[in-house]
């Protein structure tokens, strides 16, 4: 495949992902608008109004129904996709469970946003790191290029017949929805080949026959019914061996689309700036690790072994990636931008330092919360976390392992 | 009632069910069942309609109803309200 | 509404493939498994259902089992209203762009009186107001069963439930049964029906009609529960007959909002004799015994008013007066 013809506009993260939805052939769109998600589900009912798609749009009365409309029609075979933030998401978690236990590839937008009370509608991942257990796939984006990027990738990702799970992919409130970006868009044609037609497996159903996998008339299941101790716990397993296998369909994908693109987001999984000779590195996800990369090159300048580990997915997390490319890094700062309250650090934090535990040079790993309710993560307060790394490189010591960055 | 379990790989994703409910019989539930008169039957089929487990089958060949005592869980509908008093509840085991 | 009205007899219907099988787990004498199962013989072609979290769900079921012959799908408690928008936008896009095997499949959406009075409101009025073309079932038993009897916004006045037992001071549940079909004919939905189990010709008629028309159809089917009324089970058909007898729950219809009365509530108008005293259907079920001891009949006067109240309400939306009220 070659890299294809491309257009470049300047639109914001929310175009970027209503723009990848019309291009992806999406057959339901169920959504519910929320502050900073508005302009996809804008954007998308203005495609329906105009007859730009053949999309069926159903304008649901809350989020909770929006992801089950979304969750039925993919029970149909249907493809389909949702957006939410904050409140919306928090709304349908009870649901987001269910979507990835019926095994319903839905795909949904989260604009991260902060999470009530007080409310409040600026960035921070509170919102869907809250939801890291519900059996989601979690694709962070770092810039609207990467969003409208990774929508398309998720439609094949997560109805890949092997993987068969829920997708979200993350972008930061206004920092991205916002904000206007050259993008570079492929052409309608290009990404429908990219995404095909979604396809069911064959599963054993109750006429003693294989049948698709889809409520059809033709071919009746059962999907959905009450399972006990018996069976309920093999059902969690299965989804855990499909967490297994995403990794390898997301770099698969990742590498796909890159060959049309030319575009590529580290291996996938993580996005690796200047580890190789690292000593000290932060770890973070989403738009936060644009600043950091032009802090990291600062440093570089100065000659000082800084490094950045972006996680693209945090689920699947991506622990042998993270292990082997932090190998010779010695200190590093985990920036999560949501807390556990109580739980000593962020939710991130809290992964990397497992992830690193059985790591052979068993670096320093310390936690900084930053940029709650939309709170500005300047330069200069990432500079000096790098210097807090510098110092525990030089001292052998962590004063303080959780701190809070930014906070008065 | 004794089955075998299967494991994770050996099951359809999802919770999709694989066993019909007619494989699960719910006929030892009953303490009474139902004894049918077809003198005094007139076919009138309510029986059959009002029956919540669908244990009354109407045989289209020789016209005739049959009591699925495998599924029959002994309400006693079909008995109090048959028209024709032709359904009798007997105690299991004096039928 | 453009139909001719079904046809059928009884022998036909009995012939009818059961699609709603044996072998479910629901209690003996269960009126809702009635109510589903007669439903299911209605049905005119292909098919998909849809279950709110609740008894039937539960006992149709339980795997690796399910009593289904069509296809099948329940996800949470109050959202069928949205599994069943998300099913026909789905049936909406596949038949546009080609991918539909079928010329029409029908929706139904089955839930309880918790998934429908009080959880599920929001769902179903949204999916109403959407105006999604899917045939609603409440099957009313007036609790939440599946877990145990407590009450609901559709559990009647006097009645004691786990969570409004009768005790020495308050005498059962206190508020009045929510008007849950006049609420979705306010909705301004092409067709709403209540229906009996006790009513089994009029109960396949309004399915059909319900199916038939085009956009949402909300259908509220009486459906009386041994366990929870307390009473023998072989008494399910004869309590719910009762329900209608006393216009406790009469049978009636709106197509595009105008009410008519069904047969078995328009003899009760026309023939007001004939209407029975709710004492006559209280007297059946256990949940009321509380309401005869002495310091508690002002509750059966009390439901008797409410009663009247609102059979009268009925009767001039249908356009029929009370000859004369006894």
């Amino acid at each position: 495949m070659a890299i294809t013809q491309q257009k470049t506009l300047a639109i914001n993260g929310d175009e970027a992902v209503a723009l990848a939805v019309k291009q992806s052939d999406v057959d339901v769109v169920a959504a519910y608008p929320i502050t900073p998600q508005t302009i996809i589900v804008e954007r998308f009912s203005e495609y329906v109004a105009d007859g730009e798609v053949e999309t069926e749009f159903v304008c649901t009365e809350s989020e909770h129904s929006a992801l089950t409309a979304c969750l039925a029609a993919s029970a149909m075979g249907a493809r389909t996709f949702t957006a939410s933030a904050s409140a919306g998401l928090a709304l349908m978690h009870e649901i987001l469970y269910v979507t990835s236990g019926c095994r319903a590839p839905v795909v949904m937008a989260i604009v991260n946003r902060a999470l009530s009370a007080p409310i409040n509608i600026h960035c921070d991942h509170s919102d869907s790191m809250v939801e890291r257990d519900s059996g989601w796939i979690q694709i962070y984006a770092e810039n609207s290029q990467e969003t409208y990027d990774s929508i398309i990738q998720a439609f094949r990702i997560a109805e890949h017949l092997k993987v068969l799970l829920p997708i979200m992919v993350c972008l930061d409130a206004f920092v991205l929805s916002h904000t206007l970006e050259n993008v570079q868009v492929l052409a309608d044609e290009t990404v429908q080949k990219f995404v095909g037609l979604r396809d069911v497996p064959q599963v054993m159903g109750h006429e003693g026959r294989e049948v698709p996998f889809k409520l059809d008339p033709s071919n009746p299941i059962t999907m959905g019914p009450l399972d006990l101790y018996d069976y309920y716990f093999e059902h969690k397993r299965q989804q855990e061996e499909a967490m297994k296998v995403a990794p390898q369909i997301i770099q698969e994908v990742h590498e796909e689309f890159s060959q049309i693109s030319g575009r590529k987001y580290g291996n996938g999984l993580i996005d690796a700036y200047h580890l190789e000779d690292a000593d000290i590195a932060t770890v973070c996800v989403g738009s936060t690790a644009g600043t950091t990369k032009t802090v990291v090159d600062r440093l570089r300048k100065e000659g000082v072994k800084a490094g950045l580990l972006r996680l693209r997915t945090f689920r699947p997390l991506p622990l042998t990636d993270i292990v082997k490319t932090m190998e010779n890094v010695k200190a590093v700062a985990v920036m999560d931008r949501s807390n556990s309250f109580g739980g000593h650090g962020g939710p991130i934090y809290h992964e990397i330092r497992h992830s690193l535990y059985d790591s052979p040079t068993h670096p320093h790993v310390v936690n900084y919360i930053y940029g709650l309710g939309g709170r500005d993560m300047p330069p200069a307060i990432i500079l000096n976390i790098y210097k807090d790394l510098q110092e525990i490189l030089k001292t052998k010591r962590v004063k303080r392992d959780v701190q809070f960055a930014g906070v008065r | 009632m004794s089955r075998e379990l299967k494991g994770w790989k050996d099951i359809p994703i999802a919770g999709v069910c694989w066993k019909p409910a007619t494989e699960y019989l719910t006929g030892d539930w009953k303490t009474f069942k139902p004894i049918h008169d077809p003198e005094k039957c007139t076919k009138c089929l309510l029986c059959s309609l009002i029956c919540p487990d669908s244990a009354i089958k109407w045989n289209q060949a020789n016209e005739e109803l049959m009591f699925d005592y495998d599924f029959c869980k002994g309400c006693g509908i079909c008995a109090n309200e048959c028209p024709a008093d032709a359904i009798k509840m007997v105690r299991e085991g004096e039928g | 509404m453009t139909t001719t009205p079904w046809k059928f007899t009884a022998k036909e219907i009995v012939e009818k493939p059961e699609l709603f099988t044996s072998g479910h787990r629901a209690c003996a004498g269960c009126g809702p498994a009635i109510a589903l199962r007669q439903i299911m013989k209605a049905t005119r072609g292909p098919t998909i259902v849809t279950s709110a979290t609740g008894c039937m769900e539960v006992v149709s079921t339980i795997y690796p089992y399910t009593a289904w012959k069509v296809p099948f799908i329940h996800t949470a408690f109050e959202n069928v209203a949205a599994n069943a928008s998300g099913i026909e936008a789905a049936l909406k896009v596949m038949k546009r762009k080609g991918r539909l095997e079928h010329e029409n499949v029908d929706v139904i959406a089955f839930a309880g009186d918790g998934g429908t009075f009080d959880i599920g409101i929001q769902a179903l009025s949204g999916a109403a107001e959407r105006g999604h073309d899917f045939l609603y079932i409440l099957y009313d038993n007036e609790a939440y069963m599946n877990t145990g009897i407590q009450r609901s916004g559709g559990t009647p006045h006097g009645a004691s439930t786990t969570t409004s037992p009768a005790g020495r001071v308050i005498p059962g549940k206190p508020q009045y049964k929510k008007p849950i079909a006049d609420i979705m004919v306010a909705h301004d939905i092409p067709y709403v029906a209540t229906a009996s189990i006790s009513s089994w010709q009029d109960l396949l008629v309004k399915t059909r009609k319900g199916l038939e028309i085009e956009g949402p159809a909300f259908m509220h089917v009486f459906t009386p529960c041994p366990r929870g009324w307390r009473y023998d089970p072989s008494k399910t058909i004869e309590i719910a007959r009762l329900g209608v007898e006393t216009c406790i729950f009469p049978l009636w219809e709106t197509i595009d909002g105008e009410y008519s009365l069904s047969p078995q509530s328009k003899i009760l108008a026309l023939k007001p004799e004939r209407k029975k005293k709710v004492t006559e259907y209280l007297k059946m079920q256990r949940r009321f015994r509380h309401l005869f001891k002495p310091e508690f009949k002002h509750v059966i006067d009390e439901i008797q008013q409410m009663v009247d109240k609102r059979w009268n309400r009925l009767l001039k939306r249908c356009n029929m007066t009370q000859a004369s009220q006894s």
